[in-house]
């Protein structure tokens, strides 16, 4: 993670930088820090010339290059955006103290127009933020002038970046209390704008997940930047294109889920209906609806989200209509870590409904591979005519890393036809399955001769007419599972990553522990120690010869955010004694904690 | 299906009848409703593919199956969110909701009001007949104060809601009450529900003969009727009873207030306008009667117009393809800054 502070000489940039560098050492972090002082020691303030920046490199892994590109500027004002901005990637994110962005300053630095409204930083993620202002309020009570005031706005940005990278608090509090010790009311200002930055971060639920694993080598190809949410609206569009399906996205907004809605709501030239729905339950069931009437229907949500939408998964199960669910998981129980990551809804979303109520679940294991993820919940839930749930979390919806472009022409085709003509004796039956399949078929409103009726009571196989009969209820319930259960012969199998096939220990993973494991498989392989990875994007069904893998391995160490999902549905499935890493504070594993796993198992 | 004289084909009542056998109880008020929508169907200018009936949970939800048209019994409450993806998806089709005064009431009250407020072209008809029928008798969020159930032995502490004043509330542009005891006036009440663009709310007044029979027996006992029903027409000054004798008027303090003709003289009277844009009259005239124990408005309280949900949708998809032109994938994708490794 790089992060550049630029301001004003005057608005102690390098002071920040400094306890961001210190706090971070606390953490246990690797570090690099970049100073850079304007020549002057005071150059006219709001100048290109008077802007004075600092920055702080820190990863959990070991730092090989010095001079990364900053992930996010912190701009005090236009010129401190204006003289840094060359240097930042797109994809990288940028707060900008807004009250700093008026006439006066725009002019100074040479901007005709405000370039955060003028589309020049469309290819990054902005955060406007109101620091003056919201530092002369914090600081109100102090009783500081407003001009001496505001010059605690730094401690804001401190404050602020403390909360978005889950920085320690304590050491600044403690530092501030000290530095300050003999000037009472700029120690109090600080103190005060310090906890302003840091509460607002939080309660505007602000937050930014480093990218931290660079791929060793890319493949040749076309590349660009994208973060987990976006590459699921792409991937949602290459869907309804490709299934020939306009997309119906119903969500209620919810942290982090909602940057989906923000998306594809910007896309209605490819079709794309978006509605804001009255809540979680409302919105999934427009997405039923939809589905109903013929159409892709969407749904994302995050948390708590998740518990409101099981009664509707349940119908959509019942109804056996195509659906696709997206969780963007985030800490919890209940309102939890609301910008926090884990990955703890897996059994939720396997077993998460009352009734036998089998349906598929899939994971992204990359920011960009939410692109396929995204495509596959698409191809599985209109093949089968089942909802499908979608699981990514909060550290890949929001962390940008280079995605190799998909030839959009070479794309499958995943349309499946309606119904259009009786299918038994001149009738209609909606619950006439597919032999191989076993999905059934899909008659949408306003074909004539095809009128039916289906709900959430228990029908009879192939007429679909209410049947409360035993032993069609058992059947039924059979068959549902044999349909879900039948979707493993239609996924790829698990490939293993073993270089040299003499592994004993298997990694096994799901969803954004990819890269962590990855990082921690290579420490491991450079000193000459032999590890084995897989990595499951399809967790129920598991891919057909999963069991036949984990045969193959002495141990076997399946790291989680959670306190051990995956390793109870494996135990469960396969009666393997899998050994459980798990962890639930809010941010990824470090690749070094997973690292010691597996040399104190294979030592 | 016959032939007319056109050529083109004539439906009948069979042609909205669905092969299932009914179930309701013996003497539901229910079965009139259905009666009186499979009837009203061939006179409406939709065929039975073009309809879809959406439903939550409780007796009347299970309406759908009855219908020869494509219907969806869903979950409890939800009916209006369910009908809204059908709608916005689809606003060619012709989409009723059935609910209850549980179902949309209760358990789906927020799904309601918002599908109201959003002027989704959906009919939508609430069979009130103030008990939870499918669950064998509890009080309901319109049962009257201190009413005696299995769940509340001692008399219930709920206030009611009164659905037409809920209704108007939400902002719905078309609000009516119709009353299972008269199949004309439930069809020419559906039929307008139908030709609104819209959301439309019907509120019905159905008897439960098992669980609430005689709910509504004081208003609308054959001979209660003249009495009792203030039927509200367009246009005309509101006025009921055997000889028109009684009408309605507005209070010092802009009450409606029921008074003798005689007492205030016929210029007094009100006028009904259902197209009043402000929904005050309206919201005056549901509070006349809070139970079906008072003289009590039935017929049309509001129709008015206002831009329709799935069409304002539908109009930013087309000119969001007018601007863009058609989405090209391919070009979405490359939309960053894109650089190559070779």
């Amino acid at each position: 993670m790089v992060i550049r502070f630029a301001g004003d000489s005057g608005d102690g940039m390098q002071l920040v930088g400094d306890r961001i560098t210190d706090v971070s050492a606390v953490f246990g972090n690797d570090l690099a820090t970049l100073p850079d002082f304007p020549a002057e020691i005071r150059a006219p303030a709001g100048t290109i010339a008077g802007v004075s920046s600092f920055q702080v490199h820190f990863a959990d892994f070991d730092i090989l290059t010095p001079g990364d590109v900053p992930n996010l500027l912190v701009a005090m004002n236009p010129a401190a955006l204006k003289a840094n901005l060359g240097d930042v990637p797109a994809g990288a994110s940028i707060i900008a103290n807004i009250d700093s962005f008026e006439d006066r300053n725009l002019e100074k630095a040479g901007y005709a127009t405000n370039p955060l409204d003028d589309g020049t930083l469309e290819e990054f993620r902005v955060y406007p933020v109101p620091m003056t202002s919201l530092t002369l309020e914090s600081t109100k009570e102090v009783g500081a002038k407003p001009r001496d005031a505001e010059r605690s706005k730094n401690f804001f940005a401190l404050g602020l970046i403390s909360w978005m990278y889950t920085r320690p608090v304590d050491p600044t509090l403690e530092w501030i209390e000290k530095r300050f010790e003999s000037k009472a009311m700029v120690r109090d200002a600080n103190l005060a704008a310090f906890k302003a930055g840091y509460h607002f971060g939080e309660t505007a639920e602000l937050f930014d997940h480093p990218f931290e694993i660079n791929p060793a080598q890319l493949a040749p190809g076309k590349y660009r930047n994208i973060t987990g949410n976006l590459a699921l609206a792409y991937g949602l569009i290459a869907a309804s294109q490709q299934s020939k399906l306009p997309i119906v996205y119903a969500s209620y907004p919810i942290t982090p889920a909602s940057d989906i809605l923000h998306e594809l709501s910007k896309h209605k030239n490819f079709g794309v209906r978006t509605a804001q729905a009255e809540d979680e339950i409302g919105a999934i069931g427009m997405a039923v609806g939809a589905a109903f009437a013929g159409q892709l229907g969407v749904t994302a949500t995050a948390g708590p989200g998740l518990d409101l939408k099981s009664e509707t998964l349940g119908l959509a199960v019942s109804l056996e209509l195509p659906l696709v669910l997206i969780d963007v998981q985030r800490g919890g129980p209940s309102t939890g870590l609301p910008t926090k990551t884990e990955q703890s809804d897996l059994l939720l979303a396997v077993y998460g409904r009352h009734g036998e109520a089998p349906l598929p679940v899939i994971a992204a294991s990359s920011s960009s591979g939410c692109f396929d993820a995204a495509f596959e919940a698409v191809r599985i839930a209109v093949k089968y005519r089942t909802p499908v749930i979608l699981l990514s979390d909060g550290y890949l919806a929001n962390s940008a890393e280079p995605w190799r472009l998909p030839d959009a022409d070479a794309l499958a085709d995943i349309s499946t036809p309606f119904a259009t003509e009786p299918n038994h004796d001149g009738e209609y039956w909606p619950y006439l399955r597919d032999p191989e399949t076993l999905a059934r078929p899909w008659a949408i409103p306003g074909t004539p001769g095809l009128m039916h009726r289906i709900g959430g009571l228990e029908k009879a196989d192939g007429t679909g007419n209410v049947d409360y009969e035993p032993a069609n209820h058992d059947f039924m319930v059979r068959i549902r599972a044999a349909k879900i259960a039948g979707i493993a012969n239609d996924i790829p199998p698990v490939e293993v990553d073993d270089v040299d096939g003499g592994a004993s220990l298997l990694v096994l993973g799901w969803g954004s522990t990819w890269g962590h494991i990855k990082a921690a498989l290579r420490r491991v392989r450079e000193n000459g120690k032999q590890v084995a990875h897989a990595h499951l994007v399809h967790l129920n069904p598991f891919p057909a010869n999963l069991g036949e893998v984990l045969g193959r391995y002495e141990q076997v160490l399946i790291p989680e955010m959670n306190l051990g999902q995956l390793a109870r549905l494996v135990r469960a499935e396969f009666l393997v004694d899998v050994e459980s890493l798990t962890q639930v504070k809010g941010i990824p594993f470090k690749a070094s904690e997973i690292e010691a796993k597996i040399l104190e198992m294979i030592d | 299906m016959t032939p007319d004289d056109t050529g083109a084909a004539t439906l009948s009542r069979k042609d909205f009848q669905s092969d299932q056998e009914v179930r309701w109880c013996p003497g539901c008020g229910d079965y009139s409703v259905l009666t009186a929508v499979q009837l009203l169907m061939p006179e409406l200018d939709v065929k039975p593919e073009e309809l879809v009936f959406v439903s939550g949970i409780g007796c009347s939800s299970r309406f759908p199956y009855y219908m020869n048209t494509y219907g969806l019994h869903s979950i409890h409450g939800r009916a209006p969110a369910i009908a809204t993806g059908v709608a916005l998806a689809r606003p060619d089709l012709s989409v009723w909701v059935i609910t209850g005064d549980g179902d949309g009431l209760s358990i789906g009250g927020n799904h309601l009001i918002h599908s109201l407020r959003r002027n989704v072209n959906l009919t939508i008809l609430l069979f009130n007949n103030q008990i939870y029928g499918l669950t064998k008798g509890q009080y309901s969020p319109t049962s009257e104060v201190g009413k005696v159930t299995k769940s509340s032995p001692f008399g219930s502490l709920d206030y009611p809601f009164n659905p037409i004043s809920v209704a108007l509330g939400a902002e719905a542009t078309f609000v009516a009450r119709t009353h299972d005891m008269d199949r004309k006036h439930m069809q020419e009440t559906f039929r307008r529900a139908h030709q609104h663009r819209g959301s439309a709310f019907v509120e019905i007044y159905q008897n439960c003969n098992v669980f609430n029979d005689g709910a509504f027996e004081q208003i609308l006992a054959k001979d209660k009727r003249p009495e009792m029903l203030i039927d509200l027409r367009h246009g005309e000054p509101i006025r009921f009873g055997p000889d028109g004798n009684r009408g309605v008027v507005f209070n010092e303090f802009g009450e409606a207030q029921v008074v003798d003709v005689a007492d205030v003289g016929e210029d007094a009277l009100l006028v009904h306008d259902e197209s009043r844009p402000d929904p005050s009259l309206a919201f005056a005239l549901s509070r006349l009667a809070d139970q079906p124990t008072t003289p009590t408005p039935v017929g049309i309280f509001r129709a008015v117009h206002r831009p329709v949900y799935e069409d304002l949708a539908q109009q930013q998809l087309a000119s969001a393809q007018e601007r863009s032109g058609p989405g090209d994938l391919k070009t979405l994708i490359e939309s960053g800054s894109v650089w190559e490794v070779s």
